[in-house]
């Protein structure tokens, strides 16, 4: 029997993981990684909590997730290689031409 | 005949339109010829209408005539009509034929100047309004013609409005009778409302029925009414408009501010007397403040070295001797000075201007000099003009009608002797001021260059207002020298009969008196110098502040002037708005702040997203 404060703990420690990559990271691809990991993280305290309360809602919410990740991946990178012939790198802080000009 | 009266003030008003219309295409000698020919035909009308009323007057010498309803409502209603009486026919005479006579001057005199068919076009739609005022039969009409005056004359005191104290000069005279005018304008709600009509005959009848002599109702109604008056008619305390008003073309100041105008008040006053009967305080203030007002301009009269400024101070100075017959109530005395100062006052400042013509526009009298034998009929025009205004006893019109008022004066139950003593002062100082300039200014050597001549068109005028103000005076004279009552018996249906009441012979040997011993000091001040002295030497503070009009300019300078401005000056930041200037700088600042985050910065907003989610959690956990 595994309790259920591990698989949350871990799953806090992975969004924090994904968020500081998502802050720290320049790169665009990392940062498509990093929300991927942020995402996982909120997958798996769904399988925790339908595990604590005995409900299996929890893993049809992960099939979910999963699911709209794949496809906000797919978009992601579209953006990434759109981005990339104007930018020619993938700096994510030089894309900022739709900034408000002061 | 008679029923043509409408055209009296309408042939004015429709020249005025023509000329306003067309008169820049017409050119100078067709809009000159229609100004004056229209206010000719209106004074050949006037004076038709005049010998048929003397020998046919209409029943109780009263003639109406309703043009048309002007303002319907339940319970009152003002018709715009037009009522004559001997009061208003005389007033319509003197309007129509000396306008028509300062018309022509005028065609002469403003020869050249740019403007010269705007002017005929003020001049024009100047004596509608005036015939208007007089002929109106209700005090709304007549409250038309009140403001349509003031306006003319603020139009053409700054007719040579490219001059910025011109300006100021015509913004001061409308200012000050607005004021009064305001006073005025209460006074007729205050009498619509107690009384339910402002038809004039109305109106009194309806005044005289329900209040009774003295009681507030009147002595208030009326001390309004006078307060529109003065204001007009520039008396003490809203006379300082008076002499800046002579900013404007001369023979302006012939027609408006010496011969029509300023006698509006008294016109206001004679027409309302009945109203005025009830409240013989107010006929008192009337009586004090005239003697104060003649006393004041006439020593002003005497320090001004301006020939115009001299005539405007002496006609606050004679519109005062009308306001003081006023006060003891010698309706036809009042009246009778009206028509011999508008003739002789008329005749000084058209002479004046024509002097001034010939100097190459020069007014001050001590650059003038000698000019008796260069200017003959200036000269003999402004001597009879000043022996008529100094009341030079038996040969000028000026003396029998002062000679009615101060015999009136003195005759009047109040302390009569003491205003008629004030009276008699005036005279001399009248004589002494106006002969001062007579002497400085014909006599001597010779200072200046003369140039040009006469017309016609100048001639014709100052001859004809020359034998007026020798003869006019005849029309009604003292015991002793006829006793000739033609004028106040004609006046007698409109202001009751007039009595020559019987005062101590040393009365009338007095104003006898007065003039010669006025014209005695001039001549021997001329003589010594003392005249041409006091422009070469420091003015002395009494001098200065007699010269400013006894400082009522500078009293209401700190009184008004100061105050407002120093309120305009605070104002002009509009402290009210600033609180709604305030929230349009938050919401400025605010959304520079705001602003200032889009940089365009994922990872900018995505930690801005963190803190918003770690601040909306913590709020949700720890409330």
């Amino acid at each position: 029997m595994i309790i259920w404060q591990t698989p949350a703990g871990l799953a806090l420690a992975l969004f924090m993981l994904g968020l500081l990559g998502l802050l720290a990271r320049r790169s665009l691809v990392f940062v498509l990684m990093s929300i991927e990991i942020m995402l996982n993280a909120a997958g798996l305290l769904f399988i925790t909590a339908g595990m604590r309360w005995g409900n299996p809602d929890g893993q049809i919410m992960l099939v979910m997730v999963l699911n709209l990740a794949g496809a906000e991946l797919a978009l992601g990178l579209i953006l990434i290689l759109r981005l990339r012939n104007r930018i020619t790198n993938l700096d994510g802080d030089a894309a900022n031409i739709l900034r408000d000009v002061p | 005949m008679i029923t043509y009266l409408w055209l009296i003030p309408a042939l004015p008003l429709f020249s005025s339109v023509i000329l306003g219309l067309f008169g820049p295409v017409m050119g100078p000698r067709v809009s000159g010829a229609v100004g004056t020919i229209s206010v000719g035909l209106a004074a050949v009308l006037a004076v038709s209408i005049g010998l048929h009323w003397i020998s046919h007057p209409p029943t109780n010498s009263i003639y109406e005539q309703t043009l048309w309803a002007w303002i319907t409502l339940p319970g009152f209603s003002i018709n715009l009509g037009l009522y004559l009486d001997p009061v208003s026919l005389l007033m319509v005479l003197v309007i129509t034929v000396i306008g028509c006579l300062i018309h022509l001057f005028s065609t002469e005199y403003m020869h050249g100047e740019d403007g010269y068919s705007r002017y005929f076009a003020y001049l024009n739609l100047f004596v509608a309004a005036m015939l208007l005022l007089v002929l109106a039969d209700d005090l709304a009409v007549l409250f038309v013609g009140w403001e349509g005056v003031g306006v003319c004359s603020y139009l053409l005191v700054g007719f040579w409005f490219s001059e910025p104290t011109n300006g100021y000069a015509a913004r001061k005279s409308f200012v000050v009778t607005r004021i009064a005018d305001i006073a005025m304008l209460a006074g007729l709600l205050l009498l619509s409302t107690k009384l339910g009509t402002l038809n004039i005959q109305a109106m009194l009848t309806g005044a005289v029925a329900t209040w009774s002599a003295g009681s507030l109702m009147p002595t208030v109604a009326t001390s309004l009414l006078l307060i529109g008056g003065l204001g007009k008619s520039a008396q003490v305390p809203l006379q300082t408009w008076l002499p800046d008003a002579m900013a404007g073309p001369t023979p302006v100041s012939a027609l408006i501010h010496a011969a029509t105008m300023v006698t509006a008040g008294v016109y206001l006053v004679v027409r309302t007397h009945a109203l005025f009967l009830l409240a013989p305080h107010v006929l008192d203030a009337i009586a004090v403040g005239a003697v104060i007002t003649l006393l004041v301009a006439a020593f002003a009269g005497l320090v001004q070295s301006d020939i115009k400024r001299v005539l405007a101070y002496s006609t606050m100075s004679q519109i005062g001797y009308m306001f003081l017959a006023l006060g003891v109530g010698a309706w036809p005395a009042a009246m009778f000075h009206f028509l011999t100062h508008a003739v002789f006052k008329a005749l000084l400042f058209l002479t004046a201007g024509a002097i001034a013509m010939r100097l190459n526009h020069e007014q001050n009298i001590f650059a003038m000099g000698g000019l008796r034998s260069k200017l003959p009929l200036a000269f003999w025009a402004f001597l009879i003009g000043s022996a008529s205004l100094a009341a030079l006893p038996i040969i000028s019109a000026g003396f029998f009608s002062k000679e009615m008022i101060l015999g009136a004066v003195a005759a009047a139950p109040m302390p009569g002797l003491i205003l008629w003593a004030c009276g008699i002062l005036g005279a001399v100082l009248t004589a002494t001021y106006i002969f001062r300039v007579v002497f400085t200014v014909f006599l001597g050597p010779l200072k200046t260059e003369v140039s040009g001549s006469y017309g016609v068109r100048i001639a014709v005028p100052l001859v004809t207002l020359s034998v007026g103000a020798l003869v006019v005076g005849w029309l009604e004279t003292p015991e002793g020298l006829g006793n000739q009552t033609i004028f106040s018996r004609f006046l007698t249906p409109a202001v009751g009969v007039f009595h020559h009441l019987p005062v101590s012979f040393m009365i009338p040997l007095l104003g006898f008196a007065a003039p010669l011993l006025g014209i005695g000091i001039a001549y021997v001040l001329h003589r010594n110098g003392t005249w041409a002295r006091a422009t070469t030497t420091m003015p002395s503070k009494l001098t200065i502040f007699i010269r400013s009009g006894c400082g009522f300019d500078m009293l209401y300078d700190e009184l008004f002037v100061v105050p407002y401005m120093t309120l305009v000056r605070v104002l002009r930041h509009d402290p009210v708005d600033s609180m709604f200037a305030g929230l349009q700088y938050l919401a400025i600042v605010a959304h520079r702040r705001l602003r200032a985050m889009q940089i365009g910065q994922i990872r900018r907003y995505a930690s801005w997203m963190m803190a918003g989610s770690v601040a909306t959690i913590a709020i949700l956990l720890f409330s």
